[in-house]
């Protein structure tokens, strides 16, 4: 029985929550379904934990799905770069979870809480296939599970302009997903396979055609969007600002990372950096999007009225980070790139968590709404500073070691290398003017009248914020595990190119 | 000739791209986008089935004496596209009914003007 589920863990990490979804849904009744859904992510976690230790111990991890070997049926791949985003991934799906029975029950009508629960779950396996798996269709399909599912957590929002995001994000997402479509197409076209290995092997003889260079430019194109590089971000700030507080919190946390996970595998172990940044002019063009995204990202953020909002616009600006850290394509780059993404993830989980709790309260999330927050809600504030610390990048929390890790990449690169120092700088002084103008508001203004009866968030909403604050604190004092992972991901990548 | 007509499926693909990408992005209705989207994403339907002919190619069974079989799995592949097209559709559309009945339009200016959104 044991050897059985220890065999099939590559699968069971998908299959759980894709699974328990639809029952989740037919449950109907809110405690069964939030329940049903919570051990699930406790199992996908259990899981995840489990395929990370085995592939430290015993390297990458080759399942071959219903038994049909590869390169003909579907692999899945785990190795040390993917492993770490399941763990990221599954711990998200616990957290959100954890936070989401009070969240959710506020914020969306009664009848569709178990809706609500299984289209997470849906996306939940779908990012967590699109990591997991060696198949570059099978990318496209799972890709489209959970877009399809984020589309239905956004709407879900109160606010009318949530359907409208939703709108927007699914036009732009389908795009994306097109372009990712027409580009597996044409590598299928020149090699007659769609498995991520033996396209690597059988690439380099046809690589020197259009149909390779016009395949490389669509899942570029087409993954950009789902990233949300600029100038491709257009739908984000609103699809995170009005979605329910729990999708927030998830998709803010996982989506982007994800996508910008294909993005980089598709890059290094697909068609490798020999002709992503040498045949192909990938570095300026990624360099250059992504400062821009810092500054564009950064000076939106100091204007929005919305926390929400603050947050959405502040994530383009720290996916400019890891799309630095990405495109400067060096093992030092590339390592700070995946570090900041797990960063990232933590503390913009953190804050969207907190952003949850003061909108438990208030029912929106405005900036005034944080006046005196301070001294009405000690703990939620408590971890806004930590997680915004992070943003900044203050010593001693997350945000600081992936900046740094980040600078030390850029110094070997010369002249470029110290303008994209001033930006990653000139980005985290701007970062300093958004986080301290809620941060002044909150301790340094007297609390509302109206709102005087805003207390302090239900302990188990502070519960999952402090937690990812913790998270925070701990990665920036010893970021050892963190850094080990990162280091060995971006190995695995750099190594398996020819 | 040759590139014309030998390659006749492609220029159709892209063709139709091109028109389902013109619509979706210059048309203001949010159907038309919705039919916009749907002919972007036929396109590449059409291109990965013509990608499986193979000339001279019999139907995909095996045979006695047949040697060339056209290619079946891009037509599996495309399969599951057409379902995720599908269901991106429906759900689309059901979006479309919601943003109707919050706004009472479905056209992108008059939202825009109600709340500065899309």
């Amino acid at each position: 029985m044991m050897s059985a589920i220890f065999a099939n863990l590559p699968a069971l990490q998908v299959i759980l929550p894709l699974l328990f979804a639809p029952i989740c849904f037919l449950l109907r009744k809110r405690g069964a379904a939030w329940l049903l859904a919570f051990c699930v992510s406790l199992c996908t976690f259990a899981v995840s934990i489990a395929l990370f230790m085995q592939v430290s111990a015993a390297g990458p991890l080759s399942y071959a799905m219903g038994g049909w070997d590869p390169p003909w049926g579907i692999e899945y791949r785990v190795d040390s770069f993917n492993a770490p985003f399941l763990v990221l991934l599954s711990l998200m799906f616990c957290v959100t979870l954890a936070f989401s029975y009070k969240s959710v029950e506020k914020e969306i009508v009664q009848p569709r809480h178990a809706l609500f629960y299984s289209a997470f779950m849906l996306c939940v396996a779908g990012l967590l296939g699109i990591v997991i798996t060696g198949d570059a269709f099978n990318v496209f399909v799972f890709l489209e599970i959970s877009s399809l599912s984020s589309y239905i957590l956004i709407s879900f929002g109160k606010d009318r302009r949530a359907l409208t995001a939703a709108f927007q994000y699914l036009i732009m997402g389908t795009i994306g997903a097109t372009f990712l479509l027409i580009g597996i197409g044409f590598i299928y076209m020149m090699t007659g396979t769609l498995n991520m290995a033996d396209l690597a092997v059988r690439l380099p003889s046809v690589m020197d055609t259009h149909t390779v260079r016009a395949a490389f430019a669509f899942i570029i194109v087409g993954m950009s969007i789902k990233v949300a590089l600029f100038p491709l971000h257009v739908w984000l700030p609103n699809a995170y600002g009005y979605a329910p507080s729990a999708a927030s919190v998830f998709l803010a946390a996982t989506s982007t990372k994800v996508s910008l996970y294909v993005l980089i595998r598709f890059t290094f172990t697909v068609f490798g950096a020999g002709f992503a940044f040498g045949a192909m002019p990938l570095q300026p063009i990624l360099l250059v999007l992504a400062v821009t995204a810092v500054f564009v990202g950064s000076l939106s953020a100091i204007f929005q009225t919305n926390i929400k909002h603050v947050l959405a616009y502040s994530s383009v600006a720290q996916i400019g980070y890891m799309v630095i850290g990405f495109a400067l394509a060096s093992h030092a780059g590339l390592s700070a790139g995946i570090l900041h993404m797990f960063n990232h993830a933590v503390m913009k989980g953190c804050l969207f968590l907190v952003a949850g709790c003061v909108f438990y309260r208030f029912r929106s999330a405005r900036i005034e709404d944080f006046r005196g927050l301070g001294k009405t809600m000690p703990w939620t504030m408590g971890a806004f500073v930590v997680g915004g610390l992070g943003l900044i990048g203050m010593p001693l929390t997350a945000g600081f070691v992936s900046k740094w890790y980040l600078i030390m990449a850029a110094l070997d690169h010369g002249f470029v290398g110290f303008l994209i120092i001033a930006a990653v700088l000139a980005g985290s002084l701007l970062a300093v003017a958004y986080v301290w103008r809620i941060v002044e508001v909150a301790y340094f203004q007297a609390p509302d009248e109206v709102h005087e009866n805003g207390k302090e968030a239900p302990f188990i909403l502070l519960v999952p914020a402090w937690f990812m604050a913790l998270l925070t604190l701990y990665i920036g004092i010893d970021p050892s595990l963190v850094v080990g992972a990162a280091e060995s991901a971006a190995l695995s990548l750099l190594g398996s190119t020819p | 000739m040759t590139l014309v007509f030998g390659l006749f499926n492609y220029w159709v693909a892209m063709v139709l791209m091109m028109i389902g990408f013109y619509i979706l992005i210059a048309s203001g209705n949010l159907i038309k986008k919705i039919i916009g989207l749907n002919i972007f994403q036929t396109s590449v339907f059409i291109l990965y089935i013509s990608m499986g002919k193979i000339k001279g190619g019999a139907v995909p069974i095996l045979t006695e004496g047949t040697e060339i079989y056209t290619n079946p799995l891009p037509h599996v592949l495309i399969l599951t596209a057409i379902v995720v097209g599908v269901a991106t559709t429906a759900l689309a559309l059901a979006l479309v009914v919601r943003i109707k009945e919050a706004y009472g339009s479905i056209e992108e200016d008059d939202i825009h003007e109600k709340d500065g959104s899309l």
